[in-house]
């Protein structure tokens, strides 16, 4: 198992590296740079003084040799202990760090939305498989057709439009991080994340109510009910479990969904995550940040999606992972 | 279904071929009323953005600052937003750009998934592995993301943003093509078309390509639907096709939610809009998917919605019983467990 892990580490670095290269590569084709930004809002543009603030950050280099200071850089400073990912163009900040406080909070986000998705999903799925074509059953699937389609930020603004015309009520705006003070945090945080969930109970309730219809019919459930097992353990047990498995994957084939929903919540909420940070960001033209955040959510999406493909040695004992022990 | 005579072969009257014709999307209407009602919805909308010139009551960006904000009335069906604007005739208009977003991106990732994943499969060789890789590493990058970061580099604009969509929808049409041409250059007539000698080209074109087409045509269906979604994502969060161009997205976007407290109804009407052509597209994509291709097992298709009864279909979980230890008597149903 460590040997694949290994192994599948070091075949993603060179995806990696070509989406920081292709990244930085496409961000710097443009006509207008980051100073050119910064100049128009600071409302001065003498191209004697472009040209020196282009200087001074380092924007005269040809491409290639920014991204390689920018790469070495990160390079030299992991054997450290520590990530140089460069500074922001425009608040001169450390990257590193502010990720270091920004990137928990859209996992959190994450997170959470996965939660309460399975939370959910599974024991909708399991119900409306096992009640097949009750209204249960059919209120379940309708239900989960519209969240595939809903869009995600109407809802979002329904819900902070209407409550607020009704009852006055308007979700939390100030943002606490979990480990100061856990009770408003999630106070503040269910809301987005429920709503970022919807679009997975969907389909994730969908692809369980089909993967249990498959088990059910299988012949070690017939077995299991010729031996008389409650119907509770047959379908938690011998079925449930089963079923799970493609699900697993499905998850994993949606996490950079599931990441890319975050942003839109993030902006709508003001939760203060990567997100909202790279959309700062692209407005500024802050190349370096951009690209920071590029290369760290591909690193989440792939570190994320192992960890998938090694949980299914752990549901599933038929399963062996090549390559290991 | 009998074969019509133009599919045995014979030469056939026009008006006959006509008549034919009318009674495909009868059969269709009748045995697929989800998706006929979704095409429906459809063909209202593209007739919505066609037509939005002769019948929006109002040009998309006139404003009237002494009305602005207000409710439904019989001069503003929809109110008027912040500035004064028709929401109805921004709405019609909105449907003009949504569909011509969608168009084009599909027109996009359509052509090229298909090629990509028609080659791909055909020759499973080196070039398979290359376009897979491709796929694997766009596929495992959050979209939005990257569409933001291609987008904000540009100068705004409708082509930049078709552009954009349809470049982040290619794998998902490569994936579909890829698997279908895979499975169909095993077939042996193309084997036949080989031994015969015809050129790669020729297989590829004459072959492959026509019998990779529903998958490509189910694909592509439901890719709109989600193209008009990124749009109004995009649109939303303020990177989609620019004001004063009016795009669904764009009316529950940062400007209009600044005053939506004042007039609610503003957030209802541009999402209803959105999740009816959302829908619309995903459920005709699924019917298109149950006609074009009746080898698809029921129970895997995206549709949890029922079938209504009496329309003379299997349910989809008899179809998957698999091996039964005794035959049973034929026209008795065999019992289903109870649970």
């Amino acid at each position: 198992m460590t040997a694949y892990a290994v192994r599948r580490l070091l075949v993603i670095i060179p995806s990696l590296i070509a989406i920081t290269l292709l990244v930085s590569l496409i961000i710097r084709l443009l006509p207008a740079d980051a100073v050119m930004v910064l100049a128009a809002q600071q409302g001065f543009s003498e191209e004697a003084d472009l040209d020196r603030l282009r200087h001074e950050l380092g924007l005269d280099k040809p491409w290639h040799e920014q991204y390689w200071d920018w790469f070495s850089a990160l390079f030299r400073s992991i054997p450290e202990g520590k990530v140089d990912l460069g500074y922001s163009l425009r608040t001169r900040r450390d990257i590193a760090g502010e990720l270091k406080t920004r990137l928990p909070v859209s996992l959190e986000l994450a997170g959470l939305a996965l939660l309460m998705a399975l939370a959910i999903a599974i024991p909708v799925g399991v119900i409306s498989a096992v009640k097949r074509n009750s209204w249960a059953d059919y209120i379940a699937r309708s239900f989960a057709i519209m969240g595939v389609a809903v869009p995600g930020f109407w809802l979002a603004t329904l819900v902070v439009v209407w409550p607020s015309v009704w009852w006055r009520w308007s979700p939390p705006s100030v943002f606490r991080p979990l480990h100061h003070d856990p009770i408003a945090n999630l106070s503040f945080m269910w809301l987005p994340a429920l709503l970022l969930s919807l679009y997975f109970v969907g389909f994730l309730m969908r692809m369980t109510r089909t993967m249990m219809l498959e088990v059910l019919t299988s012949d070690y459930v017939l077995t299991a009910r010729a031996k008389g097992l409650p119907n509770l353990v047959i379908i938690v047990r011998h079925a449930l479990r089963n079923a799970l498995i493609p699900v697993v994957t499905v998850i994993g084939l949606q996490i950079p969904v599931l990441i890319g929903g975050a942003v839109v919540y993030e902006t709508i909420f003001s939760v203060p995550g990567i997100g909202r940070l790279l959309i700062e960001a692209a407005q500024n033209r802050d190349y370096p940040v951009i690209q920071a955040i590029n290369l760290i959510i591909a690193v989440v999406v792939v570190f994320l999606n192992l960890v998938v493909d090694m949980s299914y040695a752990v549901l599933d004992p038929r399963v062996r992972l090549a390559g290991g022990d | 279904m009998e074969a019509t005579g133009a599919e045995l072969g014979y030469r056939v009257h026009p008006l006959s071929r006509l008549w034919d014709a009318t009674k495909a999307v009868w059969t269709f209407y009748s045995r697929q009323p989800l998706g006929a009602f979704s095409l429906t919805v459809l063909v209202v909308f593209a007739l919505m953005g066609i037509l939005a010139p002769v019948i929006a009551p109002y040009p998309y960006a006139e404003t009237d600052i002494l009305h602005r904000l207000e409710g439904p009335s019989l001069k503003h069906p929809l109110g008027t937003d912040n500035l004064g604007r028709d929401v109805l005739s921004r709405i019609i208009w909105g449907a003009r750009v949504e569909m011509l977003v969608g168009l084009g991106a599909v027109a996009i990732s359509g052509f090229t998934g298909t090629v990509l994943g028609a080659l791909a499969g055909y020759f499973r060789s080196r070039l398979d592995w290359l376009v897979q890789r491709y796929v694997d590493i766009q596929m495992s990058f959050p979209g939005i993301i990257l569409l933001i970061t291609i987008i904000s580099m540009f100068q705004p604009g409708l082509i930049q943003v078709m552009v954009a969509i349809g470049i982040l929808l290619i794998p998902a049409v490569t994936r579909v093509v890829r698997s279908a041409s895979l499975a169909v250059s095993s077939m042996p007539y193309i084997e036949a078309a080989r031994t015969l000698g015809a050129p790669a080209w020729r297989t590829v074109l004459r072959h492959v390509l026509p019998n990779v087409f529903p998958p490509v045509m189910v694909a592509v269906t439901t890719q709109l639907g989600q193209a008009i979604l990124i749009e109004a994502t995009l649109s939303f969060l303020g990177y989609g096709v620019p004001p004063p161009q009016p795009s669904w997205g764009a009316l529950l976007g940062p400007e209009a939610r600044k005053d939506m407290l004042k007039a609610p109804l503003l957030s209802v009407w541009p999402g209803l809009a959105i999740f009816l052509a959302v829908y619309s597209f995903n459920m005709f994509g699924d019917a298109l998917r149950d006609v074009l291709d009746p080898r698809i097992r029921r129970a895997m298709s995206r549709s949890p919605l029922p079938r209504p009864f009496g329309q003379g279909h299997r349910r989809p979980e008899e179809k998957s019983r698999g091996h039964r230890p005794f035959p049973l008597p034929v026209g008795r149903r065999p019992r289903q467990p109870r649970y």
